[in-house]
């Protein structure tokens, strides 16, 4: 079996009383979709910003080709090879499609403190190569405050693509998404993965869309990982049917968000 | 042990009217997120409708204390006015827009002052029944010292009992907390911008009237308690009373002590408590990260262009009608006269400022409040190098850019930890600490008196010489600042300010980045400085006073902040208004009265108005393309 990219053993997080995350191990391996479900509030999103640095875990480690990373900042995190992209996206609204994807292939090389050479000079056709990848080479010229939000989602793509990562984090990858567009985006994550031999984990809502692409899922429920496996013992998994159309879907517990 | 206890509350005392100040600024900016400028200018107005008061009224023994409340009372209705008629109006603008309106009012209640109350600084009445002094541990202090004391915990109580025992001030709490989420619940925000407007303003009132019989009424009061009541607020932490207090206090005993060990330096012990708490808890003693909120969503910037052909033509040709000028000066004096020189050269000097400030306030999206540190300290660099080592021009002159540079890496490195409104206080406070002591070590930077004799060199000594060279300058130090925002590290830091999660997701450290902006952007203000101690042959504390950074900020502003060519038509626009109207007398009410006036008709700055079509087809503002 290849070695994990990505190996997180035993991650904590509490926000005052709360425990957010409680010992949560997993792994993924080059070339694989991991799903990570749950109902709102089971700690997804904190998982996923404590494996990104947004948040130091309380304890727990996060291993990323073997190299612990757990309490590192985000853009030092990003240079040992993970792109991520953001449930709603965060793109430079100031600056064209093809300059979004020219500014992660100017900070890649470690070129952002250059002070002379006009950046749109800069690495171009690397970026129109990866937007091309992503079906998006026509719009380069468009501002990216512009763009459709399906769109906006395979930019990111893009950008996250920039650095050549071997795991990519994608938190609700089609979430705003019209149902043909989520389609169309999955098959090209599908695609991107086998290519580059990159490691998938993300999240998502809608469960069409993990059971159709996920090679294998895990549930988090309560901040603490009740089941994994291939999606089709998850869905057969007594726990998790008890969670989805149990007592969430029963008393209508929704409303909570998730954790910062 | 006595002359401790005594200057224990001396210090104590001093507070009172810093914590009046500070805690309505506070309060203000909680609710309406503005952070209001004039409000030195509330606590100027107190203490002087205070003295009138107290004629009108009778000084006697409740009649003084009528007075005060009166005066507490005006200013706040002064406040609720400058609401309803003013910032109302420009809710809707851009935030930053709403600080030229406050800074308008300013310079319109400065001559509003000047004009009703004249320029002699007015003796404070004193309170019946506390003109004597009483004896502690065989010390004496004054008895009003004890009235002051007490003043400030007893606005702490009712404030506090404001804000969690009546429905409308947990309203205000809630509107702190998430604007609009209060007025999701169909709260009448109107008359809680206003009520919050009269009770803020109403606590700096309280603040002017309540010191008089100390400190008496004078034209300066505004500026000088604004950037200390900034430093409380920064290191109280925004929107806290508690911590408002708390610092107060800090302060307020810091320099009383600070007197007897430091005579001459207590502005910068006020420096280094606030770098202190500011290295440990960046938002403040009992302050909170800012929250991102739902925020105002403002236009998204259009992407940035190589200037076009119009913009071309149109830059050539002022370059043209730039270099032509003297030569119009030789052969026709009579319709170009010396004066024109001197007001281009000025001018000039002041776009370069501009365009430094612009750099990091447009693009970087760091706005600072007190960029004069720069300008002056890149002029002081060079003049004290002219009177201490008699340097000739060659050699000061770059010392100025230098000088500022260190300056920039010095404060950056405290100020770029922070964001939005806690950076733009602490530019601020920094820049009045950097001329506090250009002001107060007068053995070397001669104080008041400034250095004289800072002349060019004799190549450069006649006026066109010096024409030239400042043109030269300042053209190369816009094409360079232009260069570096189309090179990598520009688009760097509009990254940063666009989205610092995307940037930091790929692999941008944006904090330091920024450092490196802010020193750049020091580095060019400071040439701006060399540029201007060498026009004027001198250089004194005013090249770095709070009026010089609010003035740079209104450029930018004005000029329109989303645009390359915003600071060099605002700071154009700004120079020009300044030198006609400073032959007038009120020349203050009159640039505040326009500055009011291009607020609420154009709330996008003079660049703007491009984007209506004339100054579009000038390529002064970019094309946007529609949303999709």
């Amino acid at each position: 079996m290849t070695p994990a990219v990505l190996e997180v053993v035993d991650l904590s997080k509490a926000f005052g009383g709360v425990r957010a995350v409680q010992n949560v191990s997993f792994s993924v391996r080059p070339g694989e979709l991991l799903a990570m479900i749950g109902p709102n509030g089971a700690g997804k999103t904190t998982c996923f910003n404590m494996l990104m640095g947004q948040i130091r875990p309380d304890a727990g480690a996060v291993r990323l080709k073997g190299r612990d990373i757990a309490g590192l900042p985000p853009h030092r995190i990003w240079r040992l090879g993970v792109g991520r992209t953001f449930q709603i996206t965060a793109t430079f609204s100031s600056m064209t499609v093809r300059e979004n994807v020219q500014m992660a292939l100017i900070s890649h090389r470690h070129a952002s403190r250059k002070l002379w050479r006009p950046a749109a000079e800069t690495d171009s056709g690397q970026a129109d190569a990866l937007l091309d990848r992503v079906g998006m080479a026509e719009q380069g010229d468009r501002a990216c405050s512009v763009l459709a939000y399906g769109d906006l989602k395979r930019v990111e793509l893009a950008i996250a693509l920039a650095n050549d990562p071997d795991l990519l984090l994608m938190d609700e990858p089609t979430a705003g998404m019209a149902p043909r567009e989520r389609i169309e985006l999955m098959r090209l994550a599908d695609e991107i993965v086998v290519e580059r031999n990159i490691g998938v984990l993300f999240t998502e809502h809608d469960m069409d869309v993990v059971f159709a692409h996920a090679h294998r899922i895990m549930v988090l429920n309560r901040g603490e990982l009740i089941a994994e496996g291939a999606p089709e013992a998850v869905r057969a998994n007594e726990q998790v049917r008890e969670i989805y159309l149990g007592s969430s879907v029963k008393t209508g517990e929704t409303g909570e968000a998730d954790a910062p | 042990m006595g002359e401790f206890v005594v200057t224990l509350l001396t210090g104590l005392s001093s507070a009172a009217a810093l914590f009046l100040v500070a805690s309505g600024l506070s309060i203000i900016f909680g609710v309406t997120r503005i952070v209001n400028f004039a409000h030195g200018s509330f606590y100027m107005l107190g203490a002087y409708i205070g003295v009138s008061a107290v004629h009108a009224v009778g000084g006697g023994a409740i009649g003084f204390w009528i007075a005060i409340l009166i005066a507490a009372a005006a200013v706040g209705l002064i406040g609720v006015a400058m609401e309803v008629l003013l910032l109302r109006r420009i809710y809707r603008a851009p935030e930053l827009f709403q600080l030229i309106a406050t800074f308008g009012v300013i310079l319109v209640i400065q001559d509003i002052t000047l004009w009703i109350w004249g320029s002699e600084d007015l003796v404070g009445p004193r309170a019946p029944g506390f003109t004597g002094a009483v004896t502690i541990l065989g010390q004496r202090l004054p008895e009003y010292d004890l009235v002051l004391i007490a003043v400030s915990p007893l606005v702490l109580a009712g404030l506090w009992l404001l804000f969690n025992r009546t429905r409308w001030g947990t309203l205000v709490r809630a509107a702190t907390l998430d604007r609009q989420m209060v007025s999701a619940l169909g709260v009448n925000q109107r008359w809680l911008f206003t009520g919050v407007l009269f009770l803020g303003s109403a606590l700096a009132g309280l603040g002017g009237a309540i010191q008089l019989p100390k400190g008496g009424a004078d034209l300066l009061m505004d500026f000088n308690i604004i950037a200390a009541a900034f430093v409380v607020v920064v290191v109280g932490g925004m929107g806290s009373i508690g911590g408002a207090f708390l610092a107060a206090m800090l302060i307020g005993l810091l320099q009383t002590f600070g007197i007897q060990i430091f005579p001459n330096s207590t502005l910068i012990l006020m420096f280094l408590v606030m770098a202190v708490v500011l290295i440990f808890r960046p938002w403040g003693l009992l302050g909170q990260p800012e929250i991102p909120g739902h925020g105002v969503v403002e236009a998204p910037e259009a992407p940035l262009r190589p200037a076009d052909r119009g913009l071309r033509i149109v830059g050539a040709a002022v370059l043209a009608v730039l270099l032509l000028l003297p030569v119009a000066h030789l052969i026709v004096p009579s319709l170009v006269g010396d004066f024109s020189l001197v007001l281009v050269i000025e001018i000039m000097i002041f776009v370069l400022f501009a365009a430094a400030l612009h750099f990091i306030m447009g693009p970087g999206g760091m706005v600072s409040f007190g960029h004069a540190a720069f300008f002056g300290g890149g002029a002081y660099a060079a003049a004290l190098l002219v009177k201490f080592a008699e340097a000739p021009m060659e050699i000061a002159f770059w010392a100025a850019p230098a000088g500022a540079a260190l300056l920039a890496i010095l404060f950056g490195w405290f100020c770029v930890r922070l964001t939005g409104v806690y950076f733009a206080m602490l530019t601020l406070a920094f820049a009045q600490i950097a001329w506090s002591i250009v002001f107060q070590w007068g053995e070397v930077t001669g104080g008041d008196d400034g250095i004289l004799g800072t002349w060019p060199s004799d190549w450069a000594s006649s006026r066109i010489a010096y024409y030239y060279m400042t043109v030269g300058f300042v053209v190369a130090g816009l094409l360079a600042l232009r260069r570096i925002l189309f090179a990598p590290f520009g688009y760097t830091l509009r990254a940063g300010r666009d989205s610092p999660l995307r940037a930091a997701a790929i692999g941008i450290d944006l904090k330091r980045h920024q450092w490196v902006a802010f020193t750049i952007s020091g580095a060019f203000a400071g040439l701006a400085g060399a540029l201007f101690v060498y026009s004027k042959g001198s250089v004194f504390p005013t090249a770095m006073e709070i009026a010089r950074s609010f003035d740079a900020l209104l450029m930018v502003l004005l000029g329109g902040v989303h645009s390359l060519t915003g600071p060099i038509v605002g700071a154009t626009a700004l120079t020009w208004l300044n030198d006609l109207f400073s032959e007038l007398s009120y020349w203050r009410f009159l640039l505040g009265a326009t500055i009011i006036g291009l607020v609420l008709l154009l709330p996008n700055g003079l660049v703007g108005l491009g984007e209506t079509g004339f100054g579009r087809r000038l390529g002064a503002a970019p094309d946007r393309e529609v949303p999709a």
